[in-house]
């Protein structure tokens, strides 16, 4: 498992955070439970196993909503 | 494209207002018609592409999302040909959220600057000698960095060579710069002000102090309540329940305006935006004034607390004692002064050290046969003369007569909470000191302010006799106070407490008291925010300052007032809105909106009211 933390351009509304929890928790090889996506800091916190997603899959996933990915960082959970 | 489109939400929302001036100016000073609903079907469809957009993604991820009920809204006004409400309607809805969008910065700001005091780049060593600048990231443990005069600790370290000052004040809040020399410890996120060192890093990135600190405040501002939690289950429901409320209203009644009316109305908007925006700036304001808070549940909690306790007497004085009062009897002062300086300084008693302290500069003189009476205090000779340093049992064994007036002022001494030092020479007693820790400075004032925001019981435990608490206690205006208590004792008090009702807070450095700040509701550490005291407390003050606790009661108080008047606004906003639909004439889509959006700004700015926040009196 990986643990990624990923920030994001400056959240706006509240309604975006159901939307980026329903498109993130879609993947497959996501762990549901760590799924975070903080508001308030604008960062999606999620564990991942790096054999069934990669990275890029994630961030694609936030970006098509139309939220720009800043930088995102991985470490071994 | 859609990305195209959203990028360009800012400029769309001012065409949309030149076009809807434009159609006005149309209509009323040229007559013109044809102009009026030419704009306001432009700027109806350019306003709506990046809603649509979102409601679009929404909706493919199973959201039914405000957007989706303003698009649908938007469409139907188009169909029944009533441009200017759909042209206003969508100008409203873009102009509102790129305001809520400015002024959520704005609250977000406090926290903002913290972050951005974290260390971004560090001079690394490389394997051919050199120092190179990189990324914080590309920093091991283990690593050899340079730090030059100016900039940031990369990283928390031991200083290998050189030697400056540094300011801690993002650590600690101390502002006052610390001098570094050779194997002191070094913190991430600090300025070296002056001096070039080599450091060797021990912790990177999030494992540093400051890292830590960061990481604590940025889960606490996103972190929520019971009631929060509860508000997002139901806008859940919510929004999809007014669309289907519109759609049924539609099937019978066949208005579609009144149908699409809904849809606007009944836009959660400023319901779930509320909540978070009084969290963040509460958290911010605290996190600017080195106040730690951990999230909204413990702002709750914190801001009901009736009883604070406090773990030793230590947190209320200085820590430090001080000779208070003394007197002296017969001549010679001088010189026995020097004698029982010479005697004392061969002690590292506190109240041998309090002592010298007092007595300053003096003559010393050699001092031989030098004897420790256990639980008395110290005889020595000084010459031909026996010196005898102690307490009023170590006299009596000396056989030194107190006369009358001693007696008396033994007497009154030990009433003041005083420890005593007795000097006798050659039998006769010649001075008598009375030590006593002191209150630290404001304190007497913060807890006046305590009691002021509605605390009851102001409760100390303490490892120190009876006779020093209760003189503390009696000097503070305590409400209760407890010596001899071991770290057991602590805990075993606050369950009592807890089963009589109580919400307890717990004031605590944290090193021995880990079970008393976990068991209480609110545990609240005063340290420099280095030990574990941050793991276990719901709060921690940094740098140990207790005027801070005063500030964070009333800030907690203040941000629960502040949610709970959001709450009410949002709600009150809602039901006003459906019943004027119901009851009124005047009703329509675009007011509809223009409330919803300025009561989005009325709770953002209502919120944004706590960043500038701070304790009256």
């Amino acid at each position: 498992m990986q643990k990624a933390t990923i920030q994001l351009e400056t959240l706006s509304c509240p309604s975006c955070l159901q939307k980026i929890e329903n498109a993130v928790k879609g993947i497959n090889g996501v762990n549901q439970d760590s799924l975070k996506v903080m508001f308030n800091a604008s960062k999606v916190k999620v564990d991942f196993d790096s054999e069934a997603v990669a990275i890029n899959d994630i961030e694609k996933a936030i970006e098509d909503l139309g939220y720009p990915v800043v930088k995102s960082k991985v470490k071994p959970a | 494209m859609q990305r195209y489109i959203l990028s360009k939400k800012n400029s769309i929302t001012l065409i949309g207002a030149i076009l809807i001036a434009l159609a006005f100016f149309g209509r009323f000073s040229l007559d013109n018609m044809a102009i009026f609903n030419w704009s306001l079907i432009i700027a109806s469809i350019l306003g709506v592409a990046p809603i649509a957009i979102q409601a679009f993604q929404a909706l493919k991820v199973k959201v039914v999302s405000i957007d989706v009920l303003v698009t649908i809204a938007v469409i139907g006004a188009v169909l029944i040909q009533n441009y200017e409400e759909s042209a206003i309607v969508t100008f409203l809805f873009l102009f509102g959220s790129y305001l809520e969008q400015r002024t959520l910065n704005k609250t977000r700001s406090a926290i903002k600057e913290l972050t951005e005091l974290a260390p971004e780049s560090a001079l690394k060593q490389m394997e051919n000698g050199e120092f190179e600048e990189v990324d914080v990231d590309d920093v091991d443990e283990g690593d050899i960095l340079l730090v030059k005069t100016g900039a940031k600790v990369p990283v928390d370290g031991t200083v290998l060579t050189g030697e400056g000052h540094i300011n801690e004040a993002s650590i600690t809040g101390e502002s006052l710069p610390v001098s570094k020399k050779v194997d002191s410890e070094v913190f991430a996120g600090s300025i070296l002000e002056n001096g070039t060192i080599q450091i060797r890093a021990d912790r990177v990135g999030e494992d540093t102090t400051f890292g830590r600190i960061i990481e604590l405040v940025e889960e606490a501002q996103d972190s929520k309540s019971e009631a929060e939690r509860f508000i997002d289950r139901f806008s859940k429901y919510y929004t999809p329940a007014v669309l289907v409320l519109g759609f049924i209203v539609w099937l019978f009644s066949k208005d579609i305006e009144l149908a699409i009316t809904i849809l606007v109305l009944g836009c959660p908007g400023a319901l779930v935006i509320g909540v978070p925006v009084s969290n963040v700036a509460g958290i911010g304001n605290g996190a600017r004034n080195g106040v730690l808070l951990k999230g909204s549940e413990v702002i709750n909690d914190f801001s009901r607390v009736d009883t604070i306790v406090f773990d030793k007497t230590g947190t209320l004085t200085v820590g430090n004692p001080e000779v208070a009062e003394k007197e002296f009897y017969g001549n010679n002062t001088e010189e026995i002064l020097g004698y029982l300086a010479s005697v004392e300084r061969e002690s590292d008693h506190p109240l041998a050290k309090a002592v010298l302290q007092d007595i300053g500069e003096t003559t010393f003189y050699t001092v031989e046969e030098t004897e420790v009476v256990k639980g008395g205090g110290i005889v020595a000779k000084i010459g031909v003369h026996r010196i005898a340093v102690g307490n009023v049992a170590l006299m009596e064994k000396e056989n030194v007569k107190l006369s009358e007036k001693a007696k008396k002022d033994v007497e009154r001494f030990e009433k003041n909470g005083n420890s005593l030092v007795l000097t006798a020479v050659d039998g006769e007693l010649n001075v008598l000191m009375g030590i006593r820790d002191q209150i630290r400075p404001g304190v007497k004032k913060d807890l006046q302010n305590l009691k002021k925001l509605g605390v009851k019981n102001l409760v100390v435990l303490s490892g120190d006799n009876q006779g020093t608490v209760d003189l503390v206690a009696r000097e503070l205006g305590l409400t209760e106070a407890h010596g001899h208590m071991l770290p057991e004792g602590k805990s075993a008090y606050i369950e009592k407490m807890q089963a009589e009702g109580g919400i307890i807070a717990f004031v605590g450095d944290g090193v021995n008291d880990s079970p008393s700040l976990a068991l209480a509701d609110i545990g609240i550490a005063m340290g420099s925010g280095t030990d574990v005291a941050i793991e276990t407390s719901d709060v921690v003050l940094m740098n140990s300052d207790f005027s801070r606790l005063p500030h964070a009661l009333g800030l907690t108080k203040s941000t629960s007032r502040n949610m709970k008047q959001n709450i009410t606004i949002a709600v009150g906003v809602v039901l006003v809105l459906l019943a004027s639909l119901l009851f009124s004439e005047w009703m329509n889509m675009s007011i509809g909106m223009l409330v919803h959006e300025a009561s989005i700004l009325v709770v953002i700015l209502n919120g944004m009211r706590l960043l500038r926040y701070r304790l009256r009196g």
